[in-house]
Parts: C-alpha cells; structure tokens; sequence
C-alpha cells in the first residue's frame, strides 16, 4: 500500500471556483452584448472582441514582466475587457480602445497587486479617464442601425426624447452595452438567481434612483422610468456595482453602497455637469468601500462586548 | 428567531438503511490511554497478563479523565508509546484475542440511589461523548448549575456519517429510557432530540416511541451544516446564545449525543463499559460500504478490509466527517471511542489557491458570523490584537469557509493555526 496523504479538514469543497464566477458574469453579459451587435453592427462585436483579446494580453504580461503566477485563466481580465467595451461607443477608434484596456488592467488592477487588490472597479475607471481625455471621441454616438437612418445622435439622458420602448430594447444611441435595458435585467437576473451577486446592491442603487426621481418629478412614473432605463443605470447597477472586490463585503455595507451610488446618479444627472453620472458614482463609492466595511463588520453570535469594531 | 448561517452539503448518507453488523474478531486490538478529553490514563497490566472483555486496564487519579477496558479477551502482548493523531504520545495497551470473549467476572450491574453515587457509577464506565470531543460522561453530567434543558444532539450533520442514525433506528427505547434516566437523576424537566430532516427514518421510530412522554420532544432541524455543533444546536431548539468563554451549562443546557445516551442506559443496565464503537465505513475507494460494531481499539485496516476497501487508489483516510474528520496517518491507527466514522477517499483533483476576490461566502457561510477573511489577513501580519478583537475564539473549526471559498482559500486552516499562535503568543507572554 503507498503512503496516504494527509490533509488538514475540510476535506471536500463547493465546485464553484472563481474562474466560473467570472465566466458565469460573462455569459450573463451575453444578451447584452447580442443586443449591441443587433443595433450597432458588427464593429460592436469586433470592439467587443478587440478589448477582450487586449485586456488578457495586457494582464498576460504583466504577470510576466512582474514575475507572478500567470491568472489569465481565471477569466476576470476577459471580464472586464468585455465590460469595458459595453461602456464605450460603437464608433471608438481601436487603438483608443486598447488604451482603455491597458489603463484599466495595468493601471487600475495590477499595479495594485491585481484580482482583488484593486481599490476601483478597472472598466469603470478606464472608461472615466477615457471620457476625461477623449472627450470627443468618447460622445460620439451612433444611433442603433434599427432606429431612423440618422448617423450621430444624442443619448436619450441628453435628448430626453426617446420613447420608453425604444429605451427597453435598447433601440437607442449610447455606449454599445447599455442601451438594452431588457437584456441587462435579464442577464442580472440570471446572476442573481445563480447566486453570483447579492440582490441587495443593484436593486437598493436601482431603487434610490427610482425613489430619488419620482420625488423629484413630483410623482411622474414616466420620468421615473425613463430614467430608469436610459444610460448606464442597468449596466452599471448589476454588473459594475457588483464587482465583488471593490464594493463591501457585507450585505449592510451593500446596502449603503448602493444607496450612495443611487443618490449620486441622481445628484450627478439632475444638477450635475454631466448628463450621465452612473459611472462617477460608482467609482465615488468603490473609494468609500474600506470604509463602509470597516462600519459594517457583523457582529459574531455569541460575542461579548465590543465585537468586530475598528482597526 | 434568525436562523444561523451555514452551509447545504451534499447527504451521501447512503448506509442509513445497513444495519450495525458486528466486525469479525480483529487479530489484535491497540487501546491508546488518551482517547477521551482530559487526562490520559495509565495502564494498569503487565505483559502477558490475561484480560476479559470489560476489565479495566488503564486509569487515572485525576477526575478529568475515563477509564479504559479491555474490548477483547486475551492476552497483553504489548505495552507501547503510540503518537496520536494531534501529534501527543500516550502509551498504548496491545491485546491479542483468544477468541473467546469471556466477560470480565468482576462486572456488575451499577446501582445508585444520588447523583453522586450515579456519577461514580459512570466514572468507572469510560463512557465519553461519542460524537467527536470525547468529554468524559460523568463530568458533562456534573453541571455546577441549574439545568432547564437536556438536549439530545442526533443531528449527524456531517456527510456520509449514519452511526447516529442506525442507533436511533435500532435502539429507540434504550435511547429514550437513558434520557429518562438522565433527567430523573439531574432534575432535569424538558428534553428536545434534535435531528436533521434528512434521516425520516430515524425521527419516525422516535417520534412514535415519544408519543406518550410530554417532556421528551422531538426538535426537527434543517439539513444545513453545521446543525450538529453544539452552539448551532442549542440556538435553534432553545433560543439561548453561548457567550464566548462560557459552558451551555453556564446557560442551564446540557447536550448529549444520542449514542452516548445509548451506551449509558445499557451500561446502567447491563454494566459492561465502553469497549465497543458503532461506525460507518463509507467513502470512493469502499467496495462493501457498511454500518458495523468494533470492538475499541481495532486497527483501521482490518475495518478496511472487511469492507473490501481498494488499497491502491486509497489516497486519505478519515476519521469522522469529510468536514471536521481528521486524516489518519496511517491504516494501522486503532479505532477509538471518539470515532463515527471512517472514510476512504481516493486522490482528487488538486485545485490551485487563488486570490481572495471579496466574494464574501465565507462571511456569509459563517455560523457565527465571523470574518474569515479578515482573521486570516489578520493571522498573515500575525495579529495576535486584531485576531482577538475579530473573535477567532469563537470559531469551532467547521469549515464551512473554506468549503465555499471560490479561491481554495484554506481559510478554517488558516484560524486553527492562528489559534495555536495566540495560544503561543500568551504563553511566551507569561
């Protein structure tokens, strides 16, 4: 008989790894990124595919030139090159677009020690420092092959004419993965029901908008769900605002989270200079998130006295 | 009332229908002196002595402690130092059977008339818990308070493991009649047997047994581990929360495993002590998966055998559940009184530990919602302040952590060593 191994308990694991987490977000993505290529054409799908390939090289070599473990397989670089595109505009010229990916993989998340030590969600990120730079080249907009026959147009949140229809099918201009709002709830509903996300962040950031806006409109459900479902709200509220490294831990801390980012949206699109503010407020409250955790540490059953408390 | 986390395992209960078969007499038996919580005993043969089955064969001065009895009859072959699987040395007694089994003459049914003669009486039983820890029975049923509950742990929460179902199923009116006793002595008034949905079988029988006693309850439980933990349990029947530091005696609760109550009612009416152990063989590499009764001390390998176990895909073996259970070091290790299972796995798959991605299952699979991953960033900048303030005491080692952890963060590993540094860490302070 050969020796038997030994091994400190538990002896059996769960078979969710993070490499399918990431590949589960991904495929949640899918309608999203099907509806992109159905109104924008196929250059959605070559963006699409551009930063993915883009963002695994950049992490790729980073892990070699950093001489650590490769993790391109984990699948979270595909992730959030495939994130970033759908927060860019069709038109965008490539190489701007492999600017973005770099600036999101080497900038954001590996020079921080990479997959779960970046401070900031990478595609948001890049995607601000890409709207700050290229100002021009990130507004311009396509309007969806599916619409009229225009060739520029305005988002809805600048427009503010779009028929609530269009803005559910995602029949409108905007970044290439945010204007169908119908495949954004039903691939975060995937994730949810998957128990990949908590509920708890994306429908407390969908709901202070909601609550936030009606209130504001003196009761108008048409403006509430205009606002709802125009820009990068769904996007941001279920695939962004869910990245699990860079929003709390617990499900209190989520909560804060999402209504801080909820009532930022608001504040940005209403008074702000931008007409968009999902993207800000989402990077506002990835920097409060250490904070939010340090305040919301459970409290363990059976602790006596001042439990969890503060470093 | 909130129920506490924890986590859905896979059952694999699929010995809860084999009944306890006995094992064919081993070639010899290994009885190490410290398979109990508290003071290793003291052999009390010489070489070459003769013993009959029950005859007392180590003890201790110190009431911390439970006798040990030859579980076979036949001659002291040997007198040895055994390491033990936390790594301590203890002797060991090796008893070569003649095949006989003759009872030791000595034996007597007990009898008492207090508590204190009762729990002399068990004292001389060797009776420990049999579900895992090893208490001595007679300083479990010596509380220093009042006690308004006595619960009966048959949650088996673990994987694979039926020994305490096939008890409940075989023996519900020896069961019963050991709870009656035990609450007759203690002036106990209430008893709830807690028992996991997944064994039907098993809260049937009992159930039905109950039916005429109102002060005996039968306490459904969800199939979520760790039900079975002694915390767990004592929340979701009776409310009451174990503060850190304290004994569920401390809180007027007395929980007991439910083949432990088995074994001392039969005890109490048979007078033969602990020398035998009911456990389930199961695992990938058992051909003949089986329900069986040893006599204590009998080597893994002849249970292995009997249960046609494939010795060459065999890669771990384990004592207990595939949660808490602990890899024995070799097939020659003895089973012990402490010991519900044993388990033979083949080599699996070796899965890679990644970063932590903030997922949060751990905090969220807790029972006692603590953070594993903090005490284990805490434990890594070796934190003795931080570990302390983030409770690490209170963690039991259940594993729910690691076994959801996406990353393989070996992260109830990581607490068991942090327990040891601060263990350290105060003792170099003192």
């Amino acid at each position: 008989m050969k020796a038997l191994n030994i091994s400190p308990s538990p002896h059996i694991r769960d078979d969710l790894t993070t490499q399918k987490i990431m590949l589960l977000v991904i495929a949640s993505l899918a309608p999203a990124a099907i509806a992109g290529v159905i109104h924008f054409g196929l250059r959605a799908l070559l963006l699409m595919v551009f930063c993915m390939v883009i963002s695994v090289a950049c992490e790729g070599l980073c892990r070699i030139l950093m001489k650590r473990e490769q993790t391109i397989r984990d699948g979270s670089a595909a992730l959030t090159g495939l994130l970033l595109a759908m927060n860019l505009p069709v038109s965008l010229p490539l190489w701007e677009a492999a600017l973005g990916c770099f600036i999101a993989i080497v900038a954001v998340k590996q020079l921080f020690g990479g997959l779960g030590q970046n401070f900031a969600n990478p595609a948001i990120a890049a995607r601000i420092i890409l709207m700050l730079s290229l100002t021009s080249d990130m507004t311009h907009w396509t309007a969806p092959r599916t619409a009229a026959d225009a060739v520029s147009s305005a988002t809805p949140l600048v427009s503010g004419t779009a028929s609530l229809q269009s803005l559910f099918w995602g029949n409108t201009a905007g970044c290439l993965g945010e204007t169908c709002a119908a495949a954004l709830i039903f691939g975060g509903m995937f994730l949810i029901f998957m128990g990949i996300v908590s509920p708890v962040t994306p429908f407390s950031f969908i709901g202070t908008v909601a609550v936030c806006t009606l209130i504001y409109s003196g009761g108008d459900l048409q403006t509430m769900f205009y606002q709802l479902f125009a820009g990068g709200l769904m996007l941001g509220a279920f695939f962004m605002a869910t990245d699990y490294v860079t929003t709390p831990v617990t499900a209190w801390g989520k909560l804060i989270f999402g209504i801080g980012c909820g009532l930022l949206t608001f504040l940005i699109r209403m008074f702000g200079n931008y007409p968009e503010g999902v993207s800000f407020s989402i990077l506002l409250m990835n920097i409060l998130t250490p904070y939010i955790d340090r305040f919301t540490m459970t409290k363990p059953f059976g602790a006596v006295g001042k439990a969890g408390g503060r470093t | 009332m909130r129920r506490l986390h924890g986590v859905r395992l896979p059952h694999a209960k699929q010995t809860s229908d084999m009944a306890f078969v006995p094992l064919p007499l081993p070639q010899k038996v290994v009885l190490p002196m410290a398979m109990h919580m508290g003071v290793p005993c003291t052999p009390t043969v010489k070489l070459k002595q003769q013993v009959t089955v029950g005859e007392c064969i180590g003890t201790s001065d110190a009431p911390f402690s439970a006798d040990i009895h030859a579980s076979v009859s036949g001659t002291v072959t040997a007198l040895t130092d055994y390491r033990m699987m936390n790594g301590t040395v203890c002797k060991a007694v090796e008893i070569t059977p003649d095949g006989e089994q003759t009872p030791c003459a000595d034996l007597t049914v007990p009898t008492y008339t207090n508590r204190t003669e009762f729990l002399a009486a068990l004292r001389r039983s060797g009776g420990v818990g049999m579900g895992g820890a090893g208490l001595p029975t007679h300083i479990k049923l010596d509380p220093k308070s009042k006690i308004d509950y006595l619960l009966i742990n048959a949650a088996e929460c673990e994987p694979y493991i039926t020994a305490d179902d096939r008890t409940m199923q075989e023996k519900p009116l020896t069961i019963l009649k050991g709870i009656r006793r035990i609450m007759e002595v203690l002036e106990i008034p209430e008893c709830f047997i807690g028992v996991e949905e997944n064994k039907p079988d098993a809260m049937k029988i009992l159930r039905d047994a109950a039916e005429k006693d109102p002060q005996i309850t039968l306490a459904p439980l969800p199939p979520i581990y760790p039900q079975g933990a002694e915390k767990v349990l004592i929340y979701h029947i009776t409310g009451r929360v174990v503060e850190e530091g304290k004994l569920p005696a401390d809180h007027g609760v007395i929980v007991m495993n439910v083949s432990s109550i088995a074994f001392l009612e039969e005890y109490f009416t048979t007078g033969m002590p602990m020398v035998m152990r009911g456990l389930t063989v199961d695992g990938d590499c058992i051909g003949k998966r089986c329900s069986l009764t040893v006599p204590v001390g009998t080597p893994v390998r002849e249970v292995l055998q009997y249960a046609e176990c494939d010795f060459e895909k065999l890669d771990r073996l384990i004592s207990g559940g595939p949660m808490m259970g602990q890899c024995l070091p070799d097939a020659d290790y003895p089973v012990t009184k402490t010991m519900n299972a044993i388990l033979a796995l083949s080599a699996k798959q070796q899965r890679r530990t990644t970063a932590c991605i903030r997922c949060g299952r751990c905090i969220s699979a807790c029972p006692h919602r603590l953070m594993p991953t903090e005490l284990e960033k805490a434990y890594q900048r070796r934190d003795a302040a931080r570990l302390d303030e983030l409770k690490l005491q209170l963690c039991m080692l259940c594993g729910c952590c690691s076994y959801v952890c996406p990353a393989n963060r070996p992260l109830a590993e990581s607490n068991s060593l942090a327990k040891l540094f601060v263990r350290q860490q105060k003792e170099a302070a003192k």
